[in-house]
């Protein structure tokens, strides 16, 4: 199977307020399409491990290959074009930019990009959105929506540029049930039928029952790979 | 991405110091050039006279002794007895005038006089001229308040009168005026014209009558002058041209900037000052624009954070602030200059206090484009600077630590 993510050897410590070996000799990788959770205890290391795969965090030892490319050692204007077009990232707390609408927040990463023309990412932003039954909240500014909307306009956020593989870190971790069970879907229905990889930290139990397999963190290592 | 508010503090403080820019500049700027307007109105570009020599080395003693070799020394020696005029002037006329820098050339002969007074004698002096040449070096035709320059050629002994000379002897138009000289001798003049150029020591004192009557009221001869003004292609010449001719024909050649060193050093001071005071200002908005943008970038950290796990690079978000800053900087500047433009233009219609000694009728503004660039220029520069520090701090912020809260 090809490998969508694969990472080896992987170790961070931080250093303040005292020594402290947060991710110790991780490995493991994660083929294309595949829809993994991670769990773990709060503090086990999974948000730092995701900082890391997502190329925000270029402090540490090892290799990291997403799409057999290797991003360790490239530089942070590249990583910052690489995470632009191949990685889809979805925060805890939604994380949308405040004073811009549902839409124009779907439409920037893809402006960044700078492949298509603007009404055309324009449409393919409200195509995303009516996937994701959030057409009727284009133009709402994106403070104005719930928190279960605007989850969901972060996903379509993630899916713009059609990325080779999602990031999330406790994406339903301030929903309640029902946005979760609608988020879980979103995701399944995405690794399942589009082919995306999906890595998404969770402590919902129930989400990580559905999926293909789950990675499992303690004390910054993973200790096991539910298959 | 600042909120409206400060954005819009930031706008006002570049549009303030730009406007007031704008304000100074153009008053002090329009009071230079009145300054240097009136000073022209009564300095030739150059004036060519035959200076009192104050060279005594060498002495009729030197004479009187040479036979005799002793050491003598004199104190405090005298000028002998010479005629101030300019030998060859006609020759020298004849000369200048192949110059091709030089428009114009004006030969006159200027004497000390008495004006009578009843039982009062008023002193001053009288230049005389051919009028015709000496109107087109001062403009004297716009100066005149009654009569005209060519009233002088019509009449038989016409002499035009400074304002406030008139003023003082009583005189109007159609008055005679007799006048005595140093050397006692004396002559009357029939009033035909009275001039004001502005400066009262001129408009009090000096008079203008034909070079004819001069050289007939001193006993000399028709080639008798003492003095030459001269009017050049562009003033700016007029320092360098001046030390040709004193070098060419060795009399004591003045540009109008030599002469006018003190004037020209107050709209040296005036400048200064504008561009400290405007640049002060401009300063002061830039700390200003300076503030905002660092207190957005702290409320924004957030926003930074995002659109850089979106992929933006930190040119990206060097360029959004930067813009932002170049946003307020530019509509700033256009609204300080279209302040600035509306201020000065009041200034220019507020009456001047009446004066008899300054001929202004409102305050003096000039509207200058180069001003208004200069104005855009500083008021995109200043927030430009200004924002620089910020917005490169901004995109040096650490995604993960805002991400991670
Ligand atoms: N910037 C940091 N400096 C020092 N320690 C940190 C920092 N960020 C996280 N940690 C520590 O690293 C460990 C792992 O944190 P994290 O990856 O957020 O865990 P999780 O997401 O699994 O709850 C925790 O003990 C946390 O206190
Ligand atoms: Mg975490």
């Amino acid at each position: 199977m090809d490998a969508a993510l694969k990472v080896e050897n992987l170790n961070k410590y931080f250093h303040e307020p005292e020594d402290f070996h947060v991710l110790q000799d991780i490995s493991f990788s994660v083929g294309k399409g595949e829809f993994v959770p991670i769990i773990g205890k709060s503090g086990s290391g999974k948000s730092t491990l995701l900082y890391l795969l997502s190329t925000l965090d270029t402090d540490y030892t090892g290799e990291i290959r997403i799409n057999n490319d290797l991003v360790t050692g490239k530089s942070q204007n590249d990583l910052a074009r690489f995470r632009n077009r191949n990685i889809g990232f979805v925060f805890q707390f939604h994380f949308l930019l405040p004073e811009f609408t549902a839409l124009e927040n779907v439409m920037l990463p893809a402006l960044k990009l700078g492949r298509l023309s603007q009404e055309e990412i324009r449409q393919k932003a409200l195509d995303i959105l009516k996937q994701l039954q959030m057409e009727a909240f284009a133009q709402k500014l994106s403070s104005k929506l719930s928190g279960g909307q605007q989850q969901r306009v972060a996903i379509a956020r993630a899916l713009i540029n059609d990325p080779a593989i999602i990031m999330a870190d406790e994406p339903t971790g301030n929903l309640d049930s029902v946005n979760t069970g609608l988020v879980f879907d979103i995701f399944k229905d995405l690794s399942h039928h589009k082919g995306i990889t999906i890595l998404t930290v969770t402590h919902d139990l129930d989400f990580a029952k559905g999926a293909d397999r789950v990675i499992e963190m303690i004390d910054g290592k993973i200790s096991a790979e539910h298959a | 991405m600042a909120n409206k508010k400060q954005t819009l503090v930031a706008m006002l403080g570049v549009t303030f110091g730009i406007a007031m820019f704008i304000l100074m500049i153009s008053f002090m700027v329009g009071v230079n050039q009145f300054m240097e307007d009136t000073m022209l109105s009564s300095t030739p570009d150059i004036h060519i006279y035959n200076d009192i020599k104050t060279d005594y080395s060498v002495s009729v003693a030197g004479d009187y002794f040479k036979n005799n070799p002793a050491l003598v020394v004199v104190r405090h020696p005298k000028p002998k007895q010479v005629n101030l005029n300019i030998k060859n002037a006609q020759g020298i006329i004849a000369d200048m005038h192949k110059d091709p820098d030089i428009v114009h050339i004006s030969p006159f002969l200027s004497t000390q006089v008495f004006y009578n007074y009843g039982p009062v004698q008023i002193n001053g002096y009288i230049n005389g001229v051919n009028i015709a040449e000496e109107s087109k070096i001062f403009d004297l035709a716009s100066k005149m308040t009654v009569g005209k320059p060519e009233d002088l050629l019509s009449a038989d002994k016409g002499i035009i009168m400074g304002r406030g000379l008139a003023n003082k002897l009583d005189l109007g138009v159609g008055d005679m005026v007799t006048l005595t000289t140093p050397q006692g001798t004396s002559m009357s003049f029939r009033v035909v014209g009275l001039f004001a150029i502005g400066i009262g020591t001129i408009d009090d004192t000096r008079s203008y009558v034909n070079l004819a009557n001069v050289q007939q009221l001193l006993g000399k001869d028709r080639s008798y002058i003492t003095d030459i003004n001269i009017k050049l292609t562009n003033n700016k010449l007029a320092r360098d041209k001046a030390a040709e001719l004193l070098k060419k024909y060795n009399y004591k050649s003045d540009d109008w900037e030599t002469a006018n060193s003190s004037v020209l050093a107050g709209n040296i001071v005036r400048d200064v000052l504008t561009y400290v005071v405007s640049i002060t200002l401009l300063v002061v908005a830039g700390f200003g624009i300076y503030n905002i943008m660092n207190m957005t970038i702290q409320n924004k950290m957030k926003d930074i954070a995002i659109l850089k796990a979106q992929g933006f690079a930190g040119g990206d978000i060097v360029k959004i602030f930067l813009g932002q800053a170049l946003f307020i900087g530019f509509f700033g500047a256009i609204m300080g200059e279209m302040l600035g433009f509306v201020l000065a233009y009041s200034l220019s219609r507020v009456p001047f206090p009446h004066n008899d000694f300054i001929a202004l009728k409102f305050f003096p503004v000039a509207f200058n484009p180069a001003h208004y660039i200069f104005g855009l220029v500083f008021g995109v520069i200043t927030p430009f600077i200004a924002g620089l520090m910020p917005s490169m701090k901004a995109s040096r912020i650490d995604p993960v630590a805002i991400l991670r809260g």
